[in-house]
């Protein structure tokens, strides 16, 4: 038994017995308008961790005080109604909230020790090392190759052509599109089919060789094939990546990810894993929703 | 209700006829009214195309006769008593010579039988002020001329060249023309020897202003425009896209870049007289840039363009989709990284339509230029863009407000090259954009 295998059990442990305690606590903590997290918000270990987000649109309070951690190699869901700042949390992660104005953000938010909030920190290198995947396809209207190179060319990841090619090529491949383009990577990035659009953006976000991957809706514009295929993807790519993951399918969430956060109106209302906040929600608020209640 | 057919539940339940039966008793009208609707659109183009037909048919009817002027054949006998007294072949000896007298001389050979001095001042008048000028030319590029008898053609004055057009009534009183009858005599004479002919107006094209119509070109006034447009564009575009850039990409939003705003929009409206006053009162006065000159032309002009190139850039910045400066953001590129690399290359093709819309715009403007001197009269060809130069519209200005009966013809045929120049801006505004549209 190796010891990442041991801390998992560990942790694993941890979970069932606060699973438990909040079982016994039963009557008060279904309670709905209870709005402290429910469940275990830390992780042993975590690739990000974040203390108390705040994210303020001008007078509109977003996203509030959410403490979480996001493991390594795990993929976490966030569900919840929409408008519920699910997105608003996302993007606190690679900082695409610095481009809204009137957008604050408040609270830290720590990797490899480092609070990415912090005055000084250049948002280059945090969002090469967190990429995202946006809810519409986004490729540049550029050739394959070009969407896929880009990132590598501006952080001067590739010393030579070789190198870039070697990227391109890795790429393409871990984002299961290599097949299917490899004949054509000088044609528009544009003329693809939606989801080959959605696993070029993917395999240009791996492309930089991040170590977090921020997915919003990534399939909500996709047909149910191209979304399958695209879970499949996520699944593999968990070997090499953080994946966090907003959607609004239930079934999606309970497919691809490991755990699961359920938002309500800007609070995190309840953690856990994923089987079980979908067999067995501990808050009221969050049973209503994955029984279909509302959202 | 209990009928089967849906029927239309009027408030009044008056009207129980089905939505179908109403919807078709108003068909016809509905129709009517959209083939109205139509015709109006159809009629709104036909009267444009009426009156672009208008202008171009009065245009080109007015200008095509001063591509052609007319040429005269005459025996110059190149007297080196006259050009080379003392047979030094010094080219300052033979570039001062008295060409008048030979054209002169070589008339009077023609016609012995005029002497009288009025006759002869209008015999001489037959031929342009300018012939003498081309035959020195003859003789310093090839000084064995001298002491030879060549057959030459020479050109024409202006009221002549009318004569042969066709555009003198020769019914008139002889008082009300300016082409007199013994000069009508003569050139029917010469015509029927075949020295009369008319030629290609080279002239036009080759040679600066002047107060002789059939001497005067319109290469001045194109060096001029060309100076003058090219500073335009080189100070114009790089200012006006990356004001453009900044307001848009970078600037924050607050109450400054409001007031910018508002101001670049109202700039756009002022009256291009204005800018002419401020360019004469700061870069004539207080700056000192020589007045006439292209450069301060083309200072004006950026003036006046500017606001132009910036709203049609900010317009075409404003559709590039954010999403693709999300994404660009998205791998870690900078804000430069992402304007240069994903921005600008998708809005280019609105900026430089909006640029060339600019220059267009500043090609054909007139009155600012006249603030700032480029009105002056001016024969020599601009060879800097210090040089006093005046530019195409001017240059049609000053010929329309010309007596001469030979400048009307001049006008319209300037005013056909600068249509036609603005028509090649606009092809090149189109083949710019499709090129770089190409690029999806
Ligand atoms: N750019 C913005 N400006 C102002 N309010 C916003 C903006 N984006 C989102 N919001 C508000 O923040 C809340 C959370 O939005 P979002 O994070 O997009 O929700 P979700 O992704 O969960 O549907 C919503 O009430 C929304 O109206
Ligand atoms: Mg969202």
């Amino acid at each position: 038994m190796s010891s990442v295998d041991m801390i998992e059990k560990a942790v694993q442990s941890e979970r069932t017995s606060f699973r438990q305690a909040a079982k016994d606590m039963d009557s008060l903590t279904r309670r709905p308008e209870q709005r402290e997290t429910v469940g275990e918000v830390r992780v042993e270990d975590p690739r990000v961790r974040c203390n108390d987000v705040n994210v303020y649109y001008g007078e509109k309070h977003a996203v509030m005080g959410v403490n979480l951690d996001i493991g390594r190699n795990e993929v976490i869901a966030m569900i919840g109604p929409s408008g519920c700042g699910k997105s608003t949390f996302l993007r606190c992660l690679n900082r695409m909230n610095d481009t809204i104005v009137g957008c604050r953000v408040t609270g830290q938010i720590f990797m490899d020790d480092q609070d990415i909030n912090a005055s000084g920190i250049d948002v280059v290198p945090l969002r090469a090392m967190v990429g995202m995947v946006f809810q519409k396809p986004n490729p540049f209207p550029k050739s394959i190759w070009e969407n896929v190179a880009f990132g590598p060319r501006i952080h001067g990841l590739a010393h030579n052509k070789a190198e870039l090619e070697e990227m391109v090529v890795t790429s393409l491949q871990r984002a299961g599109l290599w097949e299917e383009v490899k004949d054509r990577l000088e044609q528009p990035g544009t003329g693809l089919s939606g989801g080959q659009q959605q696993r070029l953006c993917i395999a240009r976000t791996i492309a930089v060789g991040p170590e977090v991957i921020l997915m919003d809706e990534p399939c909500s514009a996709l047909d149910p094939i191209a979304t399958a295929v695209i879970e499949d993807l996520i699944d593999e790519l968990r070997g090499h990546y953080s994946i966090v993951i907003v959607t609004h399918s239930m079934q999606q969430a309970a497919r691809v990810s490991q755990r699961t956060a359920y938002f309500h109106l800007g609070n995190l209302i309840e953690v856990g894993e994923t089987t079980q906040i979908f067999t067995n929600p501990v808050h009221k608020l969050t049973e209503d929703y994955i029984t279909g209640r509302f959202g | 209700m209990n009928s089967q057919k849906p029927t239309r539940d009027g408030a009044d339940g008056m009207d129980s006829r089905r939505t179908i039966e109403i919807v078709r008793a108003g068909l016809r009208r509905r129709q009517a009214a959209e083939k109205r609707f139509r015709l109006y659109g159809l009629l709104a183009i036909l009267l444009g195309l009426v009156f672009l037909s208008v202008l171009f048919v009065s245009i080109v009817g007015n200008g095509y006769s001063a591509f052609a002027q007319t040429y005269v054949r005459l025996p110059v006998y190149f007297d080196a008593a006259v050009i080379d007294p003392e047979g030094t072949r010094d080219p300052e000896t033979l570039g001062s010579a008295d060409y008048a007298g030979l054209v002169k001389a070589s008339l009077r050979e023609m016609f012995p039988a005029v002497t009288e001095r009025g006759e002869r001042r209008a015999l001489y008048g037959i031929i342009s002020n300018g012939a003498g000028f081309e035959l020195r030319d003859r003789v310093l590029g090839d000084p064995a001329l001298i002491g030879t008898r060549q057959d030459v053609w020479l050109v024409a004055d202006d009221e002549i060249d009318m004569l042969v057009k066709g555009r003198v009534d020769r019914t008139l009183p002889e008082l009300d023309r300016r082409v007199k009858d013994d000069q009508i005599g003569w050139v029917d004479r010469l015509d029927a020897e075949g020295r009369v002919e008319k030629r290609f107006n080279t002239n036009f094209f080759l040679a600066g202003d002047s107060r002789d119509p059939e001497l005067a070109g319109i290469r001045g006034a194109l060096v001029g425009s060309l100076y003058t447009l090219l500073l335009t564009l080189a100070l114009s575009f790089p200012i006006g896209v990356a004001a453009a850039v900044y307001l848009e990409e970078f600037a924050p939003r607050n109450r400054i870049t409001d007031l910018i705003e508002v101001n670049i929009n109202n700039l756009a409206a002022v009256p291009s007289i204005v800018f002419g006053l401020l360019g004469l009162a700061v870069f004539i006065n207080f700056f000192g840039i020589p007045r006439s000159s292209p450069l301060v032309g083309a200072l004006v002009l950026t003036l006046l363009v500017l606001p132009t190139i910036i709203i049609a850039s900010r317009a075409a910045l404003k559709s590039v989709p954010p999403s693709i400066r999300e994404a660009a953001l998205g791998v870690g590129a900078s804000p430069m990284q992402t304007v240069i690399y994903h921005v600008l290359p998708l809005a280019m093709p609105g900026m430089l339509t909006g640029t060339i819309i600019g220059m267009a715009h500043a090609l054909g403007e007139t009155a600012p230029l006249l603030m700032i001197g480029m009105v002056a009269f001016i024969v020599s060809i601009p060879a800097g863009v210090f040089d006093p130069a005046t530019v195409l519209p001017v240059q049609i200005f000053l010929w329309a407000d010309s007596p001469e009966r030979a400048f009307v013809e001049k006008t319209s045929a300037a005013i056909a090259v600068l249509l036609a120049f603005l028509i090649l801006m606009n092809a090149v505004a189109v083949i710019l954009r499709k090129r770089f549209e190409r690029r999806w």
